[in-house]
């Protein structure tokens, strides 16, 4: 495409510029109104959707990207990117897999079942997680809890997501926001109804075809009163992408009394040493404690993506309402996160508490920012934060850039950040009672991350660990 | 045999030589005291035989049990059965004081070809040990040295200690920051090791360990040299004469 081309489809002159074939399953790149009609028809969307989204794309041509993070990239080409393809046909067997993957699955001790899942071996080997899904759905069902993907909640449940969806992140939130709410392709739905305890960990995982919509994901998660969901998004296995940029967005409703708790792990492809390649991790993770009493906890492992710029947070609008933030960021090669969360106290007598630990290995640049703001209302907020960062080597970085924001002069903030090297001391150490290196750096390592790896769920836990292991695997010495 | 035999030795760390000849040999099943002035290179002596990083051996050789050790790396070293009681042991938190010393146990069992200990097993040993010492059961479950005591921390050295039966153990003023009863606990692990094959070298500034822990050879540290070893008598006259007085033996 000509530059003059593309600057007028970036300025929104190219109405209609050409017609999209509905049968295929990919269109080509660029992007404008006729890609997201296309995107919109694909997913069978009402018009209500469609409309939306084409608002929602006006009011993103009229955005800029941001610069702000401690970031530093080439600037990303929206026009080059395709805005929809449909998951391709996975390999026959493993034997097709890029034997490094094949590795991988089996240092994280992924059973092999799971193994042709994640590497999208379709047909007979996905046979087992039917039967599984089966089994969930059912149970899920006799407690009226809605759990199935975002294009099912638009078109079978449309009041929901007319209620809920923008009502956190709102479409213009910010550039990457906008972007998400034009193009979103898929991404999950959950409500638990009034009084409901969610009787099992939901995941992403079960949602097998979940897992190939990652580029433009959206989420939404409602918690009714008085109910309880545990959610976790992403899994430890290295998985293959060929889109350079994501851009999702997730939403959570805590109601009166409800608590939300969202578990991540994030192991995508992080580029090489140089810094060639690797995704582009651009995400708005936003949950509102609407009721009082209500809580949402944000728990996230960021070992992978070349660039992260991602910061969950909560908005305590109810009364004696909770926000957690648990972060264990790694950045080695050449990886940069600028990472952390927004704690926003509306409501009297909040809490929120921050807990961030970056590790930095290699040229890995890691940054902590994170803003605690106190409203003029919020009387008697609490605020415990506590950033800590861990250098291994001498090439990578560690910022921290807290803010903090207090209209109620009553409001109790504590802030502690620490940064310390793997010390020689410690390493010479465990060394000495005749542990060998590679295993005294994971243990001062898993040690550090400790806080945030309890509040995983179990299993969660020990993917975490041995993810943790495998991704600074090399870069000690 | 000797245990270890410290053969002119000269070590510096960053550019000061800090040992100029050091000759030393430990007996079987013998305990030996290094005294000295500060500054005469006893620290520098047990970093020496263990292979910390900050030392550089630039003469000499150790021999442990005939051979030499100067090429092994630290755990290797660990491995064989040299054992370092630290000065200052360091913290490192959220790290699991039974997870960490089932996982050095287990290394060595490992290295000895015996089987590993499951983790029922060595909370068994460990409880043993804590009792014996007098230490509370949350030192299972606290990180490692993380806002222990003076006293914790060392107690937790010969916790340690006995339970991986080390054959050469080099106390690092063991005795420094510990009240009387805390003295008296580290003291009775330390003799409860003595099995007549064990060599212990004792560094030390006072001579009030010494009354718990009988040495049977007493050696004068100075300036980067042995310059004095004698029985358990020269202890009086350093209490009484101090360094000073002593002369180096032809």
């Amino acid at each position: 495409m000509a530059q003059e081309e593309i600057n007028k489809a970036v300025s929104g002159e190219y109405a209609l510029g050409f017609e999209i074939d509905i049968e295929t399953d990919v269109v080509p790149p660029g992007l404008n109104e006729d890609t997201i009609r296309f995107i919109s028809k694909k997913k069978d969307e009402p018009e209500w959707m469609l409309e939306l989204r084409l608002k929602a794309f006006e009011k993103w041509k009229k955005m800029e990207e941001p610069h702000w993070a401690h970031l530093t990239y080439d600037s990303i080409d929206y026009q080059s990117i395709s805005y929809f393809a449909a998951p391709k046909k996975g390999p026959e067997s493993l034997d097709e897999v890029d034997p490094k993957i094949l590795e991988a699955y089996k240092k994280l001790g992924i059973p092999l079942e799971e193994q042709k899942q994640l590497a999208g071996v379709a047909v007979d080997a996905v046979v087992d997680s039917v039967s599984v899904k089966t089994t969930y759905t059912e149970e899920l069902n006799k407690h009226g809890i809605i759990f199935c993907s975002i294009s099912e909640a638009i078109r079978d449940y449309p009041e929901l997501v007319k209620k809920y969806m923008f009502s956190v992140v709102p479409m213009t939130d910010n550039f990457y926001a906008a972007l998400n709410s034009a193009v979103f392709t898929d991404g999950t739905f959950v409500y638990i109804p009034k009084g409901v305890r969610c009787p099992m960990e939901l995941s992403t995982y079960f949602r097998i075809n979940a897992l190939n919509t990652g580029q433009f994901e959206r989420t939404l998660i409602v918690a009714d009163e008085g109910s309880y969901v545990s959610y976790n998004e992403g899994c430890s296995a290295p998985t293959r992408d060929e889109n350079q940029l994501h851009a999702a967005v997730v939403e959570l409703i805590a109601m009166k009394d409800a608590e939300i708790k969202y578990s991540t792990i994030q192991n995508w492809y992080p580029g090489d040493e140089n810094g060639k390649g690797g995704i582009y991790n651009f995400v708005t993770k936003r949950g509102i404690c609407e009721g009082e009493n209500s809580k949402i906890s944000w728990t996230q492992v960021e070992t992978g993506s070349a660039v992260t710029w991602k910061y969950p947070s909560c908005i305590l609008k109810g009364d004696n309402s909770v926000g957690e933030f648990y972060s264990v960021a790694v950045t080695t090669l050449a990886q940069q996160a600028d990472t952390g969360t927004k704690m926003i106290h509306l409501g009297k007598n909040t809490s929120s508490t921050i807990i961030s630990k970056g590790i930095s290995a290699m040229k890995g640049q890691n940054t902590y920012r994170g803003l605690v703001k106190i409203g003029a209302n919020a009387h008697g907020a609490r605020n415990y934060s506590e950033c800590d960062s861990l250098l291994i080597g001498d090439q990578c970085g560690a910022h921290t850039f807290p803010y903090l924001e207090s209209k109620d002069i009553h409001g109790q903030v504590e802030h502690e950040a620490t940064t310390s090297k793997i010390s020689d001391e410690q390493l010479f150490y465990l060394r000495q009672r005749g542990i060998d290196e590679e295993s005294a750096v994971s243990m001062i390592v898993h040690g550090f991350c400790k806080e945030v790896f309890s509040q995983l769920p179990m299993e969660y836990a020990v993917e975490a660990k041995a993810l943790l292991e495998l991704t600074l695997e090399g870069s000690v010495g | 045999m000797k245990t270890l035999e410290i053969k002119d030795v000269h070590a510096k760390i960053g550019e000061k030589e800090i040992l100029k000849g050091l000759n030393l040999e430990l007996e079987p099943g013998k305990v030996h005291a290094i005294m000295g002035p500060n500054g005469a290179g006893k620290s520098t002596l047990s970093k020496t035989i263990v292979g910390h990083y900050d030392v550089e051996v630039t003469e000499g050789d150790i021999l442990y049990k005939g051979k030499s050790i100067l090429e092994m790396e630290p755990e290797e070293r660990a491995l064989e059965g040299i054992f370092l009681s630290f000065q200052h042991p360091v913290e490192i938190p959220g790290v699991n004081n039974a997870y960490f010393l089932r996982t050095a146990l287990n290394a060595k069992r490992k290295h000895e070809g015996k089987e590993e200990l499951n983790a029922a097993e060595f909370l068994r040993e460990m409880k043993k040990y804590l009792e014996m010492l007098g230490m509370k059961a949350d030192m299972i479950s606290r990180s490692l040295n993380e806002g222990f005591s003076g006293g914790e921390k060392k107690r937790n050295e010969i916790l340690q200690m006995l339970m991986l039966e080390p054959e050469v153990i080099i106390l690092d003023e063991i005795d420094s920051g510990l009240d009387i009863d805390a003295l008296r606990a580290v003291s009775e692990g330390i003799n409860m090791m003595k099995d007549g094959k064990r060599s212990f070298l004792v560094i030390t500034h006072y001579s009030r360990i010494l009354d718990y822990i009988k040495p049977d050879y007493i050696h004068v540290l100075k300036d980067g040299r042995i310059i004095k070893t004698a029985g358990p008598e020269l202890v009086a006259q350093l209490e009484e004469e101090g360094y000073e007085s002593i002369e180096e033996e032809a």
